[in-house]
């Protein structure tokens, strides 16, 4: 099969904001990455505040609100989540009005992503011995400093690699923001491959620069990795499960 | 603004809702039944140590779990010839066009993500077992099929669920290709109604319900699961 090639359609003006679909596609890319990256923020700041709620022996009915947390975020597909954020949260909500679409998407998107964080801050934290914990106590620490220094500096280094793969997680969900026209990669490979007719061209860029943009955030964490390591200290929880997207 | 689902009669219900229910639980099944088999096939030839095979299933699976599903969605949508679809009588093919695009994007895909749990499954067997199973006399394939796949399967069951569930909540991206799903059903009826915003609502209810009965009937079967053993 001989496949005609025609790479020079990203030199082709589209007739909008930019001048080539090169500079879209580039531009398009910026936006997958505040996005995800944003996304991500949200994510780790209120998924690491559920999970450790759901760890504290002395308040059950935080543990449980945390519980119902994940229950709800989880239990949602991530395109109807983003629909509601978009559609039905500035309607019932009206401070929400002003929000512009892309706060929107990354709220959903981080808010989705943080009960599945908070799930690997709780195994982190409890796959830890519970000697840990009543080692803090005898020192006198509050509750607040045994995590700060016992407890949460161990659990982290444990769940980096599933935390790995849910920041990769992260950029390719972040193509779901094409439902509600963030002009992202997806939503350019749908409008360029439309006006183009060169879908083929137009696909693989946009995957390719999906594949890069996991692929750098994959070495950034296994640098962080790397770099917080504790000599001596066997990271062999596997916290995260198999199955997942 | 007020809430008003009084619109919702069993007229809508019927005319949107179920078409796409059907649809949207239809391509679970089949996704789920095609993924598991082939995913199976991919594990199979990753752990069988010949390089010809270990190679291109080792491509595909990490190929797959690298892009982001919706762009799986269209390049199947973009790619599978018309002449495909042609293969259908009575016009299935040009009418349902999305949502067979659909099924085959979905049984690829998740064959990927199927593979890696049932490598792990085959993975967790002890090596006793597979040595038990040679000096019985037993072929590689009487092994896998009488001696480590079904318990494979059992000791991954509650996983191979938890991905169905996930893979049903994906179902709802096929919203890229326009195929109709439940969520389209939703869709369709908030627009038709001008009511979108109870639509979305209901949708969200709906979709939790479903998927937290689901995630709750694994953990129980977990739990029995894990007393018998």
């Amino acid at each position: 099969m001989k496949m005609n090639w025609q790479w020079e359609v990203f030199l082709q003006d589209p007739g909008g904001q930019y001048p080539t679909y090169l500079q879209w596609l580039m531009s398009a890319w910026g936006w997958t990455i505040s996005v995800s990256v944003l996304s991500l923020v949200v994510a780790l700041s209120i998924g690491s505040l559920v999970g450790i709620a759901r760890t504290l022996p002395e308040n059950p009915w935080l543990a449980r609100l945390a519980n119902a947390w994940v229950e709800l975020f989880r239990n949602i597909p991530l395109l109807v989540q983003i629909f509601v954020w978009y559609h039905v949260v500035p309607a019932l909500i009206p401070p929400m009005k002003g929000v512009p679409g892309f706060v929107l998407v990354i709220f959903a998107l981080g808010f989705f992503t943080s009960a599945r964080i908070a799930e690997q801050v709780r195994a982190g934290i409890q796959s830890l011995p519970r000697g840990q914990r009543y080692a803090g106590m005898a020192m006198g620490f509050t509750t607040v400093q045994y995590y700060r220094y016992v407890i949460l500096p161990m659990a982290y280094r444990i769940i980096i690699p599933p935390l790995t793969s849910e920041a990769m997680n992260i950029f390719k969900n972040s193509s779901v923001a094409f439902a509600v026209s963030i002009s992202e990669l997806t939503m350019f490979a749908l409008q360029a491959q439309e006006e183009t007719s060169r879908g083929i061209e137009i696909y693989l860029a946009v995957t390719g620069l999906y594949v890069v943009s996991a692929f750098a955030i994959n070495r950034i964490m296994a640098f962080i990795e790397k770099r917080t390591r504790v000599p001596g200290f066997i990271v062999s929880a596997d916290a995260g499960a198999v199955a997942g997207h | 603004m007020n809430i008003d689902l009084s619109f919702y009669n069993w007229e809508i219900v019927r005319t949107f809702l179920l078409k796409g229910l059907y649809f949207s639980v239809m391509l679970t099944i089949v996704a789920t039944l095609g993924g598991v088999i082939l995913g199976t096939l991919l594990a199979l030839m990753r752990l069988s140590g010949r390089k010809f095979l270990v190679a291109p299933a080792t491509v595909y699976v990490n190929g797959m779990r690298s892009i982001p599903l919706v762009m799986v969605i269209l390049w199947f949508y973009l790619l599978v010839p018309a002449s495909f679809y042609a293969l259908f009588p009575y016009r299935i093919g040009q009418n349902y066009r999305s949502e067979i695009s659909a099924v085959l994007t979905f049984v690829a895909f998740e064959a990927a993500y199927f593979s890696e749990i049932m490598r792990a499954g085959i993975q967790s067997i002890p090596r006793g077992q597979v040595n038990a199973g040679e000096a019985m006399g037993m072929t590689y394939g009487q092994n896998m099929k009488l001696i480590i796949l079904p318990q494979a399967f059992r000791n991954m069951l509650p996983v191979l669920l938890t991905q169905t569930i996930i893979l049903f909540q994906d179902t709802s991206l096929v919203y890229a290709i326009g195929a109709y799903d439940l969520l389209k059903g939703f869709d369709a009826a908030g627009k038709n109604y001008g009511r979108p915003i109870e639509s979305y609502l209901l949708a969200a209810v709906v979709y939790f319900i479903i998927c937290f009965s689901l995630s709750w009937f694994v953990k129980r079967l977990h739990k029995r699961i894990a007393i018998i053993r």
